[in-house]
């Protein structure tokens, strides 16, 4: 009979033998089915990874005919499934012709497959990603498989580095359009951050339009710090393309297209166009920033915008 | 390459059978030696920079208006009246050119702080557009900003409280205009102008107006004596539409006027060899050309309608000109003709056409009999500066079906006008001064017009009307191809075939008689020398 004032053994005070899982036999590959750490007090070898990951093979046809057959079924799917997308303002893109850089907010890593998705013909065709070099490229896997299916290309978070954006400039140059987040990660609370000069800058150099775009709603889907989605209904608003001026500055430029995706968002939120086009000509737009409170008031803010609550039937309390 | 001008065949043993629209399908005719086919000028170069050219015209205004930014401020009523679903034909491919002008508007109204705004659906008579016919209009931005508040609806022109009389012309013709557009400190008209009948004062003294003051023009006298209702100089539906604006004007209404121009690129792939002459289209074409004549010729017409009534057209914008009304409506007019007309020397016995699906009066609708007869000799017969293409006392052959069918819902009047009053007389004189009066003033029909989608009452008359002129001037009109009852109703005679027809029409203008055809859509106007 069992002692039912016997406690638990402490799994780590016992001698039981752990048990059998992927990472652990990862862990116990060796040379040579696994790269050698190079030794100490030796240079190694100029890294591959990171912001030097060369990406060229991904725009080869087959590559291009690959990414364009997965984000058609499995991307398409995943999207639709996920955040059910209402895609407005495709008619403010009726003039472009060309490439172009596609700036928008950035709240979830479901961000690039909508944008990748919800984009017309023909830029969705020819689109590459500018992405976090130490995020999707740290490791030459990750790397493949962003440049392969999103059309990555690395892009320094933190440094200038010039590889990058002469690449990037050379891409839009020779037709290639670009998706962008200007704000530089994905937000931490829902709320937007302001926008670096990246955008601007390449827009400049390459002599290509901004679209600036605004995205709601894909904050639930795969916010940051979360690593399974969860379904949210998302709106995507593409704005009228703007071009860098002759009278235009990096700083004034990326202001220029802040604005923008600020009247876009609330142009969403509100459905009145003519409204938020109002508050934008009287300075008056509500920001993407959110209140200047505590976190929780923020965040507290936030959920009354959201209209995603459930649609299921509440089941009633039976006692 | 720049576009081809118009051209006037001259047929001969080798000229290929000529494609003829027919209602929702095609004929293959071929035409008799020395015949002549008009065919149409290539569409024109449109304007690129469409935006650019939109703010360019708000800020350089015509005649002696200023800039739009000038004329808006704070704390003033704003009206902006648009064009209806009967322009353009067909409906173009989205953005809609109203949409795209009316974001510009508006704006520049929203910088400088106008709160008051209401759009208008310009329809005068015509049946309300439904909430999918504006948004294609006016684009989802704007219809989602207006239409929930009741700031953006389709014109009503028996409200009898929404309607201002602002007195007589010298001519003893009333005017009476929207009141919203009256007590506005500010009218903007936004306008297509598909054809030279379009815009200038027509736009707010027709599109804003109702039965008492559309009855002065929107009659057989007026019809008879505009010779033809599309060239201005000649036009008595012009001059008084003239009148009763200027009489607008001198009342104190601010109208800013926006008018563009499209060119004539009428159909999208796969349709698009339909605007190409016949000997210039590819095998591919050929065969695309006769699988689509034989795959429509075998599915319901309601199922060839749904096809046909879907094509969006890709037409591109040729010009905008915006300010003073008539010193817009001059340019306007002139890129309409730079766009439409085609030299053609002398007249001619036997005028033949072959009549598409769409009418201004059947879009997403049927194309009933009294609409074929309107579309054949009140547009198409019209199409002419100078002298009519057909001789008088000649002879008229148009094809289509011309099925005795109606849309109950949009044509209700219509299937009472064709049942009753053409059972008892063709004569447009006639059915005036009978029936016009009692079918205007029909409360079932008023009522159908206000909250349904019904034409109002007294539209059938109007269509009617509208081929006075043609019914005056030649002595038989012949339908090809056309439903023999109802063909008959209308006082015309059918006949089977082109071969037949011309056969029949013998008897009226002798046995070598000459024939011309206008190949039309795209759209051709005949500048008969």
């Amino acid at each position: 009979m069992t002692d039912p004032n016997r406690r638990n053994p402490i799994s780590h005070l016992t001698d039981r033998r752990a048990k059998a899982s992927i990472s652990r036999v990862v862990r116990k590959v060796e040379f040579p089915l696994k790269a050698a750490e190079t030794p100490e007090g030796e240079t190694p070898l100029p890294s591959n990874v990171g912001s030097n990951y060369q990406t060229d093979w991904a725009r080869r046809y087959a590559s291009r005919v690959t990414r364009r057959l997965a984000l058609a079924t499995l991307g398409k799917g995943v999207i639709s499934y996920y955040a059910n997308p209402t895609i407005r303002g495709l008619d403010r893109l009726h003039d472009l012709e060309g490439p172009a850089i596609f700036a928008a907010n950035h709240q979830s890593h479901a961000d690039t497959l909508l944008m990748l998705t919800s984009m017309p013909a023909p830029w969705k065709h020819k689109a590459f990603v500018g992405a976090a070099a130490d995020y999707f490229f740290g490791n030459r896997v990750t790397g493949a498989i962003s440049a392969l299916f999103i059309g990555a290309i690395p892009i320094e978070r933190t440094a200038i580095n010039r590889n990058t954006i002469e690449k990037a400039v050379d891409l839009l140059r020779n037709g290639w359009s670009m998706v962008i987040y200007p704000e530089g990660g994905r937000s931490p609370d829902g709320w937007g951050q302001e926008f670096r000069p990246g955008a601007a800058f390449l827009a400049k150099q390459a002599g290509v339009p901004v679209v600036p775009v605004h995205i709601r709603g894909t904050f639930d889907i795969l916010r940051k710090g979360r690593n399974w989605p969860k379904k949210s209904k998302a709106t995507v608003n593409f704005g009228r393309p703007l071009e860098f001026a002759e009278e235009d500055n990096n700083r004034r430029f990326t202001r220029k297209l802040q604005l923008a995706v600020e009247s876009l968002a609330d142009e969403t939120a509100t459905g009145n166009w003519f409204a938020s086009r109002q508050r934008a000509h009287s300075d008056e737009s509500p920001g993407l920033g959110g209140p200047d409170a505590a976190a929780w008031r923020r965040r507290w803010t936030l959920t009354h915008q959201e209209d995603n609550r459930s649609q299921g039937q509440r089941r009633w309390p039976y006692v | 390459m720049p576009a081809r001008q118009g051209l006037v065949l001259e047929v001969d043993r080798t000229t290929p059978p000529i494609v003829f629209h027919h209602g929702e399908g095609f004929r293959f005719e071929k035409l008799p030696s020395g015949s002549r086919v008009i065919y149409p000028n290539e569409p024109i170069e449109p304007i690129e920079d469409v935006d650019g050219a939109i703010r360019n015209a708000l800020a350089n205004p015509l005649g002696d208006s200023p800039p739009l930014e000038a004329l808006l401020s704070p704390g003033m009523k704003l009206t902006i009246a648009f064009d209806d679903i009967s322009l353009p034909l067909p409906q173009m491919q989205a953005p809609d050119i109203r949409g795209r002008i009316i974001e510009h508007v508006l704006d520049i109204a929203a910088s400088a702080g106008v709160d008051d705004v209401h759009l208008i659906a310009a329809l005068a008579l015509h049946r309300r557009m439904t909430e999918s016919e504006l948004r294609h209009a006016v684009g989802d931005r704007v219809y989602d900003a207006f239409a929930p508040n009741g700031q953006l609806y389709n014109f009503d022109a028996e409200d009898p409280d929404g309607l201002t009389h602002l007195g007589e012309t010298d001519h003893g013709e009333e005017v009476v205009i929207s009141k919203r557009a009256v007590e506005s400190d500010l009218i903007i008209y936004v306008n297509i102008n598909l054809v030279s009948m379009d815009g200038g004062h027509k736009s707010v003294a027709t599109g804003l107006s109702g039965y008492t003051a559309l009855r002065h023009h929107h009659n057989v006298e007026t019809m008879r004596r505009s010779k033809s209702f599309m060239d201005q100089e000649k036009s008595e539906l012009h001059t008084k539409n003239w009148r009763q604006g200027r009489l607008i004007r001198d009342a104190g209404v601010k109208i800013f006027q926006i008018e563009t121009t499209l060119n004539n690129d009428t159909f999208p792939e796969p349709w698009d060899f339909l605007q190409k002459r016949e000997w210039e289209m590819n095998a591919k074409e050929r065969l695309f050309l006769l699988g689509t004549k034989k795959f429509l010729d075998k599915v319901p017409r309601k199922s060839a309608r749904t096809i046909f009534q879907g094509i969006r057209a890709p037409y591109g914008l040729t010009s905008i000109q915006a300010g003073e009304v008539e010193a817009v409506h001059e340019v306007t007019t002139a890129n309409v003709y730079r766009q439409h007309l085609v030299r053609v020397e002398g007249q001619t016995d036997i005028l033949s056409m072959g009549l598409p699906y769409l009418g201004p009066y059947n879009v997403n609708s049927i194309m009933n009999p009294v609409l074929v007869a309107c579309l054949g000799l009140g547009y198409f017969f019209n199409l002419y500066k100078g002298k009519p293409l057909v001789r008088e006392g000649g002879v008229v052959i148009m094809s289509h079906p011309t099925p005795w069918e109606f849309h109950p819902v949009h044509h209700p009047s219509y299937i009472d006008f064709f049942e009753e009053v053409l059972a008892d007389s063709t004569d447009p004189e006639v059915i005036e001064h009978k029936y016009e009066k009692r079918y205007a003033e029909d409360e079932w029909y008023r009522h159908l017009y206000r909250t349904s989608y019904a034409y109002h009452g007294v539209h059938p008359f109007y269509m009617w009307y509208w081929c006075s002129h043609a019914l005056e001037h030649v002595a038989q009109v012949i339908v090809v191809g056309g439903e023999q009852r109802a063909v008959k109703r209308m006082g015309f005679r059918s006949a089977t075939t082109m071969r037949d027809a011309l056969e029949m029409a013998t008897d009226v203008v002798g046995r070598d008689p000459t024939l011309t055809h206008i190949h039309n859509p795209p759209v051709l106007m005949a500048d008969v020398v």
